[in-house]
């Protein structure tokens, strides 16, 4: 019954959206304040349909109901209650579910939120986002339907892939899915002002926060997969360039010249064509992730879908959006009107270099992540693009935007000063030479590009803190003065100098961890001792015991630095029986930024154990500069200027001509 | 400076990163890339030792050796054995008679030395290449089609 409960509300959304993407439409079109208004209702009727849909779905998890297929194939009636609730989406129907639900989400939040909209584009806004919303509701119920019954119903289920049994993969995928599809919002907005045929800078006031809100929730899934796959897939890395993970960083590069230009666009009401571009490109590039990841054209952990109807299915929703949306902006854009002048040496002008070197570099991970298929398709040679092609052309395109990074926020709006800019930033140049000079000396030998990227990221990131020192006048005037200016500080301002002082941490634990990280990989007995960086561990013993769904083995390892005892370490491989297969479960021993990796091999018959060790100077960084740069967004995002009762100005604005 | 000569330094600068963006992806195109290949393709290209590709096929049954964390299989595609050696730790789903993809370099006609091997990471995956490359030599089983029908799969590296 709840499954059917289930699937009928999903009909029931269908419908709805289906309202909802064409009488506003038409509203908009011939000026009906009735037709226009029934959008909003029917967004919140929308969530509230596919809400139920996916609380239906939630509840046959939890009570086990095997009869469903969906979850006899996922779930397990042993499995803890938190994984039963994220086996939800650790499938390909119930993601594409949750992919809807959150679509919804956005929609309903629009159209709450949305009441000081001018009403034709507040219309066409949520008919746009319904379009898409009409899209995949059909696409789950043609394709996908998580409610299908078994005929007869089993006992037990087969169980969640047990590397997806984990509180990393539990909430990656939902941040993950609230950036892509945030990202609709931009898209929505963009096409209703290429429908509307103007567009204003009050536009961009009410795409920017939400552009934000999605940035900062795609960066934070970003940062979790990444940590998910260092800890759980057992050999140390945290970045693959695995198409995969390409499929999410292009979205994120393409969001973050959104968020850029968007400012300009606000501030100066200029870039408007760009920003429109880019906030459709930024959604298509979500919808060409969710293609690769969901098709089966690429095998991988997030390969849940490998029926060919469903990947000709996204394709053609990709070609309608992609295509139909482009179609739209080469039509209408050219009567979208200029704004303002600005020099090359200006906020705008730096700005505009972050656009172009951002967009490159997704260029250049496009090109990567796509050539393989693009050459399989056309020749049948099968390739594969690993990481010394993202190195070698992703970083050299990086390197310079968070070189340019600190002059940014420094120069002028119009006509700035990049000589003064350099003067400010002088402790900025000597920290980072000096951090650059010493790194070299210790690691003398070494790699010679790590000491260089370290200064890179020292720059970054004392050019961040000097931006807000400038600010608040920090010792040029009385402290007290200078509280009050940073109080007084627009958030936005610090926003930005929090965001970028996080790449910097970022870039630092990145330029550490993959040159200056030490292996081992050796087979040990019990009681040897291996050493690595001044750390001794000595093998203790080797037992084995039992969890709720599986059975592991347990290596214990006592970690000794100059003789006192600072840790033990215990990694595991777990067996499932459910689906008779195992996992490899890492031990991580945190000294300040840095960790001791252990992960354990097969084990002989006579009880020695492989081992693989590892010792990761400042890799925490990674994921804290990661958090730090969400704050940052944060921040921003609750500038006076960007909350919710401040557009009231924008629609005052909004009645003159926008012109 | 006029509107004209402003646009003009724009649209010079955007084409000047375009441009060694462009350089930047040629380059690492024609020296980075590894082309996928069946124990028949290495035997019948007659490659070159020392050529760095990506090796896909089956564990012959019974081939696989180790001594501490050395490990060396035979990868046959039912037609042309190729021996691996590999020095460290396998994926947890290695299994003889399986799907496994080696990247590293020839050693010669017959051997290669791995320096990662990926291997499935469920009981009901055959990794795509390995697929194809069986169907081509014909020794395409149907379980085989049902185990790479079957949902989620998730080749896991290893090095």
């Amino acid at each position: 019954m709840i499954a059917e409960i289930g699937h009928y509300a999903l009909v029931l959304a269908l419908a709805l959206a289906l309202i909802q993407a064409v009488v506003p439409l038409v509203g908009a079109r011939i000026k009906d304040p009735v037709m226009m208004s029934v959008a909003g209702p029917t967004a919140l009727a929308q969530l509230a349909f596919v809400g139920l849909s996916f609380a239906a779905l939630t509840t046959l998890y939890v009570i086990s109901d095997f009869s469903v297929v969906n979850v006899f194939e996922n779930s397990h009636s042993a499995k803890p209650l938190s994984y039963k609730i994220s086996g939800v989406w650790g499938n390909h129907e119930g993601s594409m579910l949750l992919w809807a639900l959150i679509l919804a989400l956005f929609g309903a939040l629009v159209a709450l939120f949305g009441r000081n909209l001018p009403p034709t584009l507040r219309a066409n806004v949520l008919a746009v986002q319904s379009f898409i919303a009409v899209a995949f509701e059909f696409f789950i119920l043609a394709t996908s339907n998580p409610f299908a019954r078994l005929a007869q119903p089993p006992f037990e289920g087969r169980d969640l892939n047990p590397v997806l049994q984990d509180i990393g993969l539990a909430v990656h995928p939902p941040l993950l899915y609230l950036g892509y599809v945030g990202f609709s919002i931009s898209f929505s907005f963009a096409v209703a002002a290429l429908i509307e045929g103007r567009i204003d800078a009050a536009w961009a006031r009410w795409v920017r926060p939400w552009t934000l809100a999605a940035w900062m929730f795609l960066t934070l899934g970003i940062a979790m997969g990444s940590y998910w796959a260092y800890y759980e897939l057992g050999w140390g890395g945290w970045w693959f360039w695995d198409p995969v993970e390409n499929a999410s960083l292009m979205p994120w590069i393409a969001g973050t010249a959104l968020l850029h230009s968007a400012l300009v666009m606000e501030k100066r009401n200029a870039l408007k064509v760009w920003t429109v571009l880019l906030a459709i490109l930024t959604f298509s590039l979500s919808l060409l992730g969710t293609f690769l990841v969901r098709s089966g054209v690429l095998t991988s952990v997030h390969t849940f879908a490998t029926d060919p109807t469903r990947g000709v299915f996204i394709l053609a929703i990709l070609i309608f959006f992609i295509g139909g949306s482009l179609a739209l902006y080469a039509w209408r854009a050219p009567s979208l009107k200029q704004g303002g002048l600005f020099a090359p040496i200006s906020r705008e002008g730096a700005l505009v270099l972050n656009n172009l070197l951002l967009t490159t570099a997704c260029a250049t991970v496009f090109v990567g992540t796509l050539y393989p298929l693009a050459l399989e398709a056309l020749t049948g040679d099968k390739i594969s693009v690993g990481p010394p092609f993202f190195n070698a052309t992703f970083g050299p395109l990086f390197l310079p935007l968070m070189i340019a990074m600190p002059f940014g926020p420094l120069l002028a709006w119009k006509r700035g000063d990049l000589l003064g800019a350099a003067q400010r930033l002088t402790l900025a140049f000597a920290v980072a030479l000096i951090a650059m000079a010493t790194v070299f000396a210790i690691e003398w030998g070494g790699p010679v590009l790590a000491p260089f990227l370290i200064g890179v990221a020292v720059f970054a990131m004392i050019g961040a803190l000097i931006d807000l020192k400038e600010r608040i006048q920090l010792f040029h005037q009385p402290f007290a003065v200078s509280l009050r200016r940073l109080v007084g500080l627009p958030r936005s301002a610090i926003g930005t100098a929090i965001a970028h002082f996080g790449l910097g941490v970022c870039l630092l634990g990145i330029a550490c961890e993959a040159n200056y990280g030490a292996e081992r990989i050796l087979s040990m007995k019990a009681g040897q001792t291996v050493s690595i960086r001044g750390y001794d561990l000595t093998f203790d013993n080797l037992v084995s015991r039992a969890g709720p769904n599986y059975r592991e083995l347990v290596a214990r390892f006592t970690v000794r630095s100059g003789g006192t005892t600072i840790g033990v370490l215990d990694p595991s491989k777990r067996t499932f029986q459910a689906r008779n297969s195992s996992t490899t479960e890492a031990a991580l021993l945190t000294r300040g930024f840095s960790q001791i990796y252990l992960s354990l091999g097969d084990v002989s018959d006579d009880g020695s154990v492989a081992i693989r060790l590892y010792h990761k100077p400042l890799v925490l960084l990674i994921w804290l500069g990661s958090v730090v740069m969400v704050f940052g967004g944060a921040m921003s995002l609750s500038d006076r200027r960007l909350r919710i009762g401040a557009p009231r100005v924008a629609r005052r604005r909004n009645l003159q001509p926008a012109e | 400076m006029t509107r004209k000569q402003r646009r003009l330094v724009m649209i010079g600068s955007g084409l000047a990163v375009l441009a060694v963006a462009a350089v930047l992806v040629m380059t690492a195109l024609r020296d980075s890339i590894v082309f996928f290949n069946s124990p028949t393709d290495i035997v019948e290209k007659n490659m070159q030792a020392g050529s760095r590709i990506r090796l896909g096929g089956l564990v012959q049954p019974g081939s696989l050796q180790r001594k501490n964390i050395d490990a060396s299989f035979d990868v046959t595609d039912g037609k042309n054995v190729i021996r691996v050696s590999y020095r460290g730790i396998l994926p947890d789903l290695f299994r003889e008679g399986q799907g496994v993809v080696a990247e590293g370099q020839l050693i010669d006609g017959h051997s290669f030395r791995a320096d990662s091997v990926l291997a499935k990471h469920d009981e009901n995956y055959m990794p795509k290449e390995v697929a194809d490359a069986l169907k081509k030599q014909g020794h395409w089983k149907d379980d085989y089609g049902n185990q790479a029908g079957a949902q989620k799969s998730s080749p896991v590296k290893s090095q």
